[in-house]
């Protein structure tokens, strides 16, 4: 602490007797989190690094802080502790709750000039809608996902399905799932995973059944209407009547190794996973988009930058720049080819980098071929005490304790009761 | 002379009355003090509600779901990793070929960081790929969802934790059985006593005040005990594995709001206190110290 409180002194001094040096140098503090498989802080840093190089005045200081609610905890812990923090790459869906809590700044109040305000324009609509509230843009596309059906396409060949043409609806799903089930329990046919973000995959099958799980001001939730109850009453059935995902709940952390091992035939997974199962799976896969019913449709998913209101102007004017930087198209494709999070803007997949990436590997481009149809994640005000009452309800019905459509009411109930104060 | 005993006692303790009351007490108080306040957010700032919090408790199903789980998590791990602390300390404490490796190997787990464990039984409780459905397989017996299933969920976590925690109340029965004097079991012998009665009339009796602090300890680690859900199941299918610490946590850091946070952690408080009391006040009698 010292030794570096005296080296900056020194430095100073040293600026000052030579009358030169840069005016005056901005630091950086943000938080990031991952949340899945890889070792993708060193491609944060390797970006920060660059940044960097390019802009000597800032010095940013990125600290991996865990997964996604560690992340928001130590970031917002430290500010309450007066430590400075400028930005932070946080849960695109903790977008209510940092409003509320009156601790992020939007993006339109650094974000003036007409070049910044091209860039705000500039991002796929589909990744904007969980960070635009109320005409204001919080939050900044960065490591987003979204839900994909990742399929063994040797088992399909095994048993005679053309594994060119994975299921595109419910139907077609259940059909070849049933051909893929062993009978002896060896292979399932598809795994939705249930802990973890049970709420997120049940997003993906309400939109499929034509419904939205929220408002789109985060004041109101629609878990009871019928359709959305039809939706969760089919992942049940998946397992309960259908035999081909097994009973009960799916864990999300080993789901990955299961269909690595070829445990199941299908399974549906964040993007996130795409270059950890490339580099493992020791046969041919293919991924697609998510079968639908009514309709296609999943829900994005991952992190946005946020700038916190603790930083001072210049500090905003920096902490700008640095998500410019990192989201650029070049920077987006890269770190889209080193995790398979999705390129955040359509430029860059437009980037050589990505174009080549897509041709030569194309479940790379599946991701944002599905953004089309993509719906926000469940975000609301109150959203951990929201998202867990949809959990519960889900794994409630999943596990055969209660009917979906009991399990639901109640979920809905309690989140009436939640939002109330904010209607 | 009196007063200055008096006050150099007090200056004694001083060193760590105040590191007690820093870390310990003042939260505590802290904690009380905040369960009584609403959740403040920066429109509106937080207010005196009295007991709304613990009504609000009182009126959460999930609450009395997962206060029920941690009794059961506690009744089904505190008998079972004493009983089985004792039954591996009598096993090393014999004078054995490779002694100390057994004794290492008993003591493994314990040694193993709770989140390293946990990650070690995910796999064994995995469906089709885990240990356990590997092995049940070879008997040709179907693989089932572990964790997944709110019937298997608390007895398999509770096989963890007896796993991880008898290990190292096994150290402290292992300690005790070496300071027992060697005339009591000639003793015995010469007066016919065959081993179980001299177990369950000498040995047991003497080991009494080990079992006293190994019972009030699994009893408290039966509470906070916590890491393992994280890693394992979160508490769920629908709550089925959640135990008090790890709804505190949630409420805390998934939910944002302290003071029901603060709340529980008065209810986990005021629980501990007690049972550490009542084991007292009924254990203490029956204790042999020498």
């Amino acid at each position: 602490m010292f030794g570096r409180l005296s080296k900056t002194a020194a430095a100073a001094a040293v600026a000052t007797l030579l009358g030169a040096g840069p005016a005056s140098a901005v630091e950086l503090t943000m938080y990031y989190p991952v949340s899945v498989g890889g070792p993708l802080t060193k491609v944060v840093d390797g970006m920060v690094a660059e940044f960097e190089k390019a802009n000597p005045d800032v010095k940013v200081n990125a600290i991996y802080a865990g997964n996604y609610d560690d992340t928001r905890v130590k970031a917002l812990a430290a500010m309450k502790a007066g430590q400075p923090v400028q930005l932070s790459v946080l849960f695109s869906i903790d977008a209510y709750d940092l409003i509320e809590q009156d601790v992020v700044v939007p993006f339109d109040e650094v974000a003036k000039s007409a070049d910044d305000k091209a860039w705000l324009q500039s991002f796929y609509p589909g990744l904007m809608a969980n960070g635009v509230i109320n005409g204001k843009t919080w939050g900044i596309p960065f490591q987003r996902s979204t839900i994909v059906m990742y399929y063994n396409k040797d088992a399909f060949r095994e048993v005679g399905l053309n594994p060119d043409a994975p299921p595109a609806t419910w139907s077609e799903m259940v059909d070849a799932a049933k051909k893929l089930t062993k009978a002896d329990g060896s292979r399932w046919g598809v795994e939705i995973p249930s802990t973890g973000y049970a709420y997120w995959m049940f997003g993906a099958l309400a939109k499929q059944n034509g419904e939205l799980l929220m408002s789109a001001d985060g004041t109101k939730t629609f878990f009871d209407k019928p359709n959305v109850v039809e939706a969760l009453q089919f992942w049940r059935d998946l397992g309960a009547k259908h035999k081909v995902m097994p009973e009960g709940t799916v864990e999300w952390g080993t789901l990955r190794q299961q269909f690595l091992e070829g445990k199941t035939a299908m399974m549906w997974h964040t993007t996130g996973n795409l270059t950890a199962v490339k580099g493992s799976a020791k046969f041919d896969f293919g991924v697609s988009v998510l079968p639908g019913n009514r309709e296609p449709g999943s829900p994005t998913g991952g992190g946005n930058f946020y700038l916190f209101k603790s930083a001072s102007p210049e500090e905003r004017t920096a902490a700008l720049k640095l998500v410019k930087f990192m989201t650029a198209p070049e920077r987006a494709a890269e770190w889209s080819i080193a995790t398979g999070y999705m390129g955040v803007s359509p430029a860059s997949y437009e980037t050589p980098a990505l174009r080549a990436y897509a041709r030569e590997f194309p479940p790379a481009a599946v991701a944002r071929d599905q953004l089309k149809n993509s719906v926000a994640e469940l975000s609301t005000y109150q959203g951990g005490r929201i998202r867990k009452a949809l959990d519960d309800a889900i794994q409630a019905t999943l596990t055969g304790a209660k009917p979906a459509k009991e399990a639901l009411a109640e979920a809905q109930a309690q989140a009436d009761r939640l939002l109330k104060p904010y209607r | 002379m009196r007063i200055r005993d008096w006050a150099t006692g007090y200056l004694l303790i001083l060193p760590a009355a105040a590191v007690l009351a820093a870390f310990t007490h003042l939260p505590i108080v802290r904690t009380v003090r905040d369960s009584l306040f609403s959740r403040g957010s920066a429109i509106r700032p937080a207010r005196f509600v009295g007991l709304d919090n613990f009504e609000a408790l009182a009126a959460d199903p999930v609450f009395w779901k997962v206060l029920g789980n941690n009794l059961a998590f506690a009744l089904g791990t505190v008998p079972a990793s004493i009983a089985l602390a004792l039954a591996m300390a009598l096993l090393v404490d014999r004078k054995l070929k490779g002694q100390g490796v057994l004794r290492l190997a008993y003591f493994l787990p314990t040694m193993l960081p709770m989140i390293a464990a946990a990650n070690l039984w995910l796999f064994f409780y995995t469906p089709d790929i885990g240990l356990l459905d590997q092995i049940l397989g070879r008997f040709g017996l179907p693989g089932r969802n572990w964790l997944g299933d709110p019937a298997t969920v608390l007895p398999c976590l509770m096989t963890m934790t007896v796993w991880k925690e008898a290990g190292f109340f096994m150290i402290f029965y292992l300690a005790a059985l070496q300071t027992q004097p060697p005339e009591l079991k000639e003793a015995a012998r010469l007066e016919g006593a065959g081993r179980w009665v001299y177990f369950r009339r000498v040995l047991f009796p003497m080991l009494m005040p080990t079992t006293m602090f190994v019972l009030i300890n699994a009893v408290l680690n039966a509470f906070k005990l916590v890491d393992h859900l994280f890693v394992l199941t979160k508490g769920g299918p629908n709550n089925a594995s959640n135990l008090l610490l790890y709804y505190i946590f949630e409420h805390a850091f998934a939910f944002n709001d302290l003071p029901a946070a603060a709340a529980l952690t008065a209810v986990l408080l005021a629980l501990l206190a007690g049972l550490a009391v009542t084991q007292f006040a009924l254990l203490d009698r029956r204790v042999h110290y020498r």
